[in-house]
């Protein structure tokens, strides 16, 4: 029976709030990073906890003129699930199947893997691919940070002691692909070796110039990080064998992993670039 | 499922391998789907109580103080004053009445280190806390400190000087051999550690007993060394040592003799606390602190001639026992007579030692030291068979012992061999030509930026049934069946039933000797008090051996009921009963006949009869990323007579998993002395979506040695999956991985030529490695 | 503090910390040992429970936030001595070895069988992924659970209550 750290469980966001502004809580919500740390005794039990659980105006997923707002407070199963995820993007609910298993997926939340900030959270790649904004709101009002801002350091976010994360918008764009791509040690309940999101626009054919690329990636570095030496290679160019050999060996040599548990620097350098590389191929169709 | 092939032309001599026709019944088997798992509907209703289930009202909760550095000298342990003790039980070496020895082979590892004893692992207990709820536990914990002298540590078992055994086994002439060869491949193999992975944890409970002894509940395999423990490190009597096992989620060999040491734990708290204690490991203590399977290097030089035949094989073994000795003589012992694989050949040498290292000790795990050296036999014959371009199989099917072949110890294999047997239905059942044609040409045809590449590969094995040597004849296993003055027959043994069937097939075998329904015998628990010590739960001996000592008294028991009333035993057992009392018989084991081994020179009989397998994997290589899917096992073992064929196809295909996730994920990266993967997070085993379809054959070559021919079953699949797994890499891929286990980082190295991976197995040093 | 919840059919109140993980008051507070700790990081799905309908690991839910929800567990799956369909599944194609998984296990069939979603062997093997096994490879657990759900979905069955 592990720790066990006073819990307030605010049945609003107003009250929430207020227990925040007075004090400084660690947030509870699906559990499963949380319970995981305190059970494991991984650095020690928060003073006291706030359980949003509560909270209905941090769930649900809606269509708002160009973006898709996703509640913090939605789980990975709910992403899954999604119609409008399954239409505007379906590479989260791609994303969201390979985090652990059904357990996990259940009561998991997108918001839980931001707030986490682990540099191995597998949604996190997608919200820099996608310039998400993150809101962040406090008895003090809402404000919105751009993803490329929320993890300024190793296992930390943007937001303030007394701050909640609310709500998350991706920007829709027209013409945009996403692609996702996470290793792992085995086909469940992995934590990734490497796990990356790319996306980009351009017109449908394999010739066609890709714009606006962005690239993201996790477990490389001690926050999810863009490759913004690789975007630069990669935009305004085809999805061609030559760019994707530059553009494989830029990112090798752009990122600077570690060797840890899981994998090591050289492993995790080699196999970013090729899935790099792979993904280019298959849409250059070459 | 079970697959059926028509057996095999038998000549009239001796009974020959065939295999399992559904429906069939012996004296002693099932019909092919056998008795239902007699506490199966407790197990699946959620009533059966394991060890963290039981409830003693008035317990304490204990907890473990362990070291923090490799090797040290302890120089005291420090309470901090103006912490509150009163509320907690400390316990320290000092406390210890008998011996400070953890009983098992040699008395070098302490229940305690004593303050001025030296520290030789970084999870040795030093001191133990116990207290009436968690929380006061955790903080009594934050008011202990210890005080120790750092000391260096060896972590390289080829650089150690400590040597806990050696072995040595030679037959022929190695310079005739070697001079006869026209090919010789040298070849060096190593093997990480691998963690038993039981999903319950290790528990022992300790009740203090009027009579000035301890009632220990928990989960093991062998009640009575535990019980040879408390008496030595409590100074108890047989009576006053009382070992109950628990209901037991999962063992493997990791519950064979490291429960001694949480016993003697609970124990000591138990009895200076006055009250009951509970010793419940977390995952990550056990993870950390607990007996894992040995790694090791094992160097082959194997010398052939161009036409396939078998000439020299030289084998080194050199296997990592730990800090202490546990079970490692007898560890290397099994590995150095395996080694040489289940194959003919005239000049062997195969010399092993075992030496320690300031890492926890290592034990027991299915298999014991042959799943480590046949994976190193089985890449050496596949890359062989390669050099020499002869199929993987036919190389097998040349070379493969056959009764009346001689093993490196001078045992005439004088029946019961099933390795051709083995290997062919494996190969039918796989298609292995097919697949191994198709793979080939695959390989031949497949372009740069190709994404996945199919591979198969074959492993034959083979696997000592029982004790080695004159193990058995040492312990003198007694078992026992009784007729109650009720009228109900009994199986009295310490056989631990930990879910490969023994409470299912014990009454099975009875109940057939006795014209029964096996719903009507009875299985005592497992409690040192009511039965007798029958030998522990371990090296594949529960069926063959003590189910024919339980086999031989229930002959007794009919035979004498019988002659009593002059009628059938099952129509007149009850009355004879209320007539005359209950009657018991004990049985006590009696060497095979003709099986002699000589203990001082290893020459002999190592074991009474092999069990032999046969693997085929087949993979997909993602040559992006080196990940391996495995997608296909087939798996043929010979376990003399099939008992329950579900049950036994259980063992296989539970075995079979356990050796693919030895040959894949099952990684322990160890830095100074520690395991990094200390938690299920990074002890990655597989999951459902990572298993493969496994499909079982059984096949039965009988043992006349014992009274139902069978031999052992369990630790078989182990020794052959992983090399199938990683020999089907190498069809693939073309790259031979010498090192398990064969991950993707091993694989993608050898596949761009980039600087292999650290061996597996060796701790590093010092590195600052974040766990994420 | 105080907590209310429907646990197998019968409603409870427990006056227990917050954070305390449902995991224990299931185990320590009701006295219902059929669901295991394995691991305590939701890793294992030993100790998986049915939290209004979805199966969940109970080590990683607090009690705060089980108030006013239905909790099933594996005690709650067999009609008194009765097994139910998938519980006999598990007995008849040797399902289960040591059981310890096995409650979690069945839990997680549950959920699935009660999803409708069509029995193959990578669905069942996704439902169940949650789920570690060391002894049974997994092979006769996708056997039982694949038998269940054809006679749980053959016309004329009866499905068992929610």
């Amino acid at each position: 029976m592990p720790a066990e750290p006073p819990v307030v469980s605010p049945g609003t966001l107003a009250e929430a709030y207020a227990l925040l502004a007075a004090d400084a809580y660690r947030p509870v919500a699906g559990g499963t990073d949380l319970l995981v740390q305190i059970t494991g005794e991984l650095g020690d039990p928060p003073e006291r906890v706030i359980d949003i659980w509560r909270l209905d105006e941090l769930r649900g997923i809606r269509l708002k003129l160009d973006a898709l707002v996703i509640g913090a407070l939605t789980t990975y199963t709910e992403i899954r699930r999604s119609p409008l995820i399954g239409e505007f993007l379906p590479a989260f609910a791609e994303a969201a199947a390979t985090i652990g298993a059904v357990q996990i997926q259940n009561r998991g939340t997108i918001g839980g893997n931001a707030v986490n900030a682990s540099p191995a959270g597998d949604m996190l790649p997608l919200l820099l691919a996608c310039d998400a904004q993150l809101v962040a709101g406090s008895a003090a009002g809402e404000r919105s940070v751009a993803a490329l801002d929320f993890w300024p350091a190793y296992r930390r976010t943007a937001l303030a002691p007394s701050e909640l994360l609310l709500r998350i918008n991706i920007p829709l764009m027209p013409g945009r692909q996403v692609r996702y791509r996470k290793i792992g040690t085995r086909r469940a309940q992995a934590i990734s070796k490497v796990v990356m999101a790319l996306a980009w626009q351009s017109d449908d054919d394999a010739q066609s110039p890709w714009r606006n690329v962005h690239l993201a990636l996790g477990s490389v570095a001690a926050v999810p990080i863009r490759a913004a030496r690789t975007e630069a290679l990669l935009e305004g160019a085809p999805p061609t064998e030559v760019v994707a050999d530059r553009a494989a060996s830029t990112l090798a040599d752009e990122i600077s992993p570690i060797d840890d548990v899981r994998s090591s620097a050289d492993y995790r350098r080699a196999v970013a670039a090729r899935v790099l590389h792979r993904l280019i191929r298959d849409e250059g169709r070459w | 499922m079970t697959r059926t092939l028509p057996p095999a032309a038998r000549p009239t001599v001796a009974p020959e391998a065939l295999i399992v026709p559904p429906g069939a019944t012996l004296a002693g088997r099932a019909t092919s789907r056998g008795p239902l798992r007699r506490e199966g509907p407790a197990k699946l209703t959620g009533l059966t109580k394991y060890a963290d289930d039981l409830v003693f009202p008035g317990a304490w909760y204990g907890a473990t103080i362990r070291s923090t550095e490799p090797h040290a000298r302890l120089l005291g342990i420090d309470l901090d004053e103006a912490y509150d003790w009163t509320k907690v039980v400390v316990v320290t070496a000092a406390d210890i009445p008998g011996d400070n020895v953890v009983a098992t082979i040699r008395d070098d590892q302490p229940v305690l280190v004593p303050v001025g004893g030296e520290i030789r692992h970084q999870a040795e207990a030093l001191c133990l806390i116990a207290a009436a709820d968690r929380s006061t536990l955790r903080a009594a914990r934050r008011h202990l400190t210890v005080r120790t002298e750092p000391l260096p540590a060896i972590f390289d078992p080829l650089e150690s000087t400590q040597e806990f055994s050696r072995v040595e086994v030679e037959r022929g002439d190695l310079e005739v051999g070697f001079a006869a060869a026209e090919l010789v491949i040298e070849g060096t193999y190593r093997v990480g550690h691998q963690e038993q992975l039981y999903i319950e944890n290790q528990a022992m409970i300790a009740v203090p007993r009027e009579d000035g002894g301890v009632t220990v509940h928990g989960s093991c395999q062998c009640p009575y060394y535990i019980h040879g423990a408390l008496k030595r490190a409590l100074d108890l009597t047989d009576a006053q040592a009382v070992v109950v096992q628990a209901e037991t989620g999962g063992a493997f060999g990791g519950k064979e003799e490291f429960p001694s040491i949480i016993a003697l734990h609970a124990s000591l708290l138990a009895r200076k606390a006055g009250r009951p204690v509970r010793m419940i490991y977390d995952r990550h203590e056990d993870i950390s602190a607990t007996t894992k399977r040995h790694p090791a290097v094992i160097r082959h030089r194997t010398g052939v001639t161009r036409d396939g035949r078998l000439v020299a094989q030289e084998i080194e073994v050199v296997m990592d026992g730990g800090a202490y000795c546990t079970l490692t003589p007898v560890v290397l012992s099994r590995g150095v007579l395996h080694a040489g694989g289940p194959y003919r050949c005239a000049n062997v040498r195969i010399a092993g030692r075992a030496m320690a290292t300031n890492t926890p000790p290592n034990g027991a795990f299915r298999g014991f030291g042959a799943p480590q050296v046949e994976f190193a036999t089985e890449m050496q014959v596949n890359r062989i068979a390669e050099a020499l371009a002869i199929s993987p199989l036919e190389l097998r099917r040349r070379w493969a012992y056959r009764e009346g072949d001689i093993t490196p110890t001078g045992q005439v294999l004088r029946e019961s061999v099933a390795a051709v047997e083995v290997l062919e239905a494996a190969a039918e059942a796989s298609d292995f030509a097919r697949h191994a044609e198709q793979t080939r040409r695959a390989r031949e045809a497949r372009q740069s930026g190709a994404r996945v590449a199919s591979g198969i590969g074959v492993a034959l094995g083979w696997h000592g049934a029982g004790f080695t040597g004159s193990g058995e004849v040492h312990i003198g296993s007694v078992a026992s069946v009784e007729l109650t003055d009720a009228g109900v027959v009994r199986i009295l043994t310490a056989q631990t039933e930990m879910g490969q069937g023994t409470k299912t097939i014990f009454p099975q075998l009875v109940s057939a000797e006795l014209g029964l329904d096996q719903a009507e015998v009875e299985v005592a628990p497992q409690d040192t008090s009511i039965v007798p010590d029958s030998g522990p739960t371990v090296a594949s001996r529960t069926a063959m051996v003590v189910g024919g000592l339980i086999i031989a008294a229930a002959r007794r028991l009919r035979a004498q009921v019988e002659a009593s009333t002059g009628r059938p035993f099952a129509d007149s057992y009850r009355g004879f009963a209320e007539e005359h009392g209950g009657l018991r018989f004990d049985e006590r084991f009696v060497p095979y006949p003709n099986i002699h081994f000589d203990d001082a020179t290893y020459r002999g009989d190592a074991y009474p009869a092999f069990g032999w397998a046969c693997a085929v994997a087949q993979v997909d290589v993602d040559l992006d990323t080196g990940e391996v899917s495995v997608r296909d096992v087939v798996s043929a073992d010979d376990a003399g007579r099939i008992i329950h064929p579900i049950l036994a196809e259980g063992q296989v295909e539970g075995g079979t998993l356990q050796a693919i996730g030895y040959a894949t994920i099952e990684e322990i990266k160890v830095v100074d002395g520690r395991y990094l993967n200390d938690r299920l997070a990074t002890y990655l085993i597989p999951t459902a979506l990572d298993a493969p379809r496994i499909r079982a054959i059984l096949v039965e070559s009988p043992f006349s040695g014992a009274p139902h021919g069978a031999k052992g079953l369990g630790e078989l699949p182990m020794d052959v999956g992983a090399p199938a797994v990683v020999a089907a890499i190498h069809d693939a891929t073309g790259v031979w991985i010498h090192d398990l286990p064969a991950t993707p980082e091993r694989i993608l190295a050898a596949l761009t030529g980039a600087p292999t991976p650290p061996p597996p197995g060796v701790s590093t040093q010092g590195a600052d490695r974040r766990a994420a | 503090m105080s907590y209310r919840f429907v646990v197998n059919g019968n409603a409870v109140e427990v006056e227990v910390p917050g954070m305390r993980r449902l995991l224990d008051v299931l185990r320590e507070d009701l006295s219902l040992t059929g669901t295991k700790e394995g691991c305590g990081e939701g890793e294992c799905g030993a100790c998986s429970v049915l939290l209004d309908g979805m199966v969940v690991d109970s080590c990683l839910v607090p009690v705060c936030q089980v108030e006013g929800s239905t909790v099933r567990t594996v005690e709650d799956l067999a009609n008194g001595s009765a097994l139910n369909d998938l519980q006999a599944a598990f007995l008849e194609t040797g399902g289960a070895q040591c059981g310890i998984c096995t409650p979690g296990m069945l839990l997680a069939g549950e959920a699935f069988l009660a999803s409708g979603a069509e029995a193959t062997d990578a669905s069942i093997r996704e439902a169940i992924a949650g789920n570690l096994c060391r002894c049974t490879g997994y092979t006769k657990i996708v056997e039982a659970i694949t038998l269940a759900a054809e006679r749980r979905h053959a016309p004329g069955s009866q499905e068992p209550r929610a």
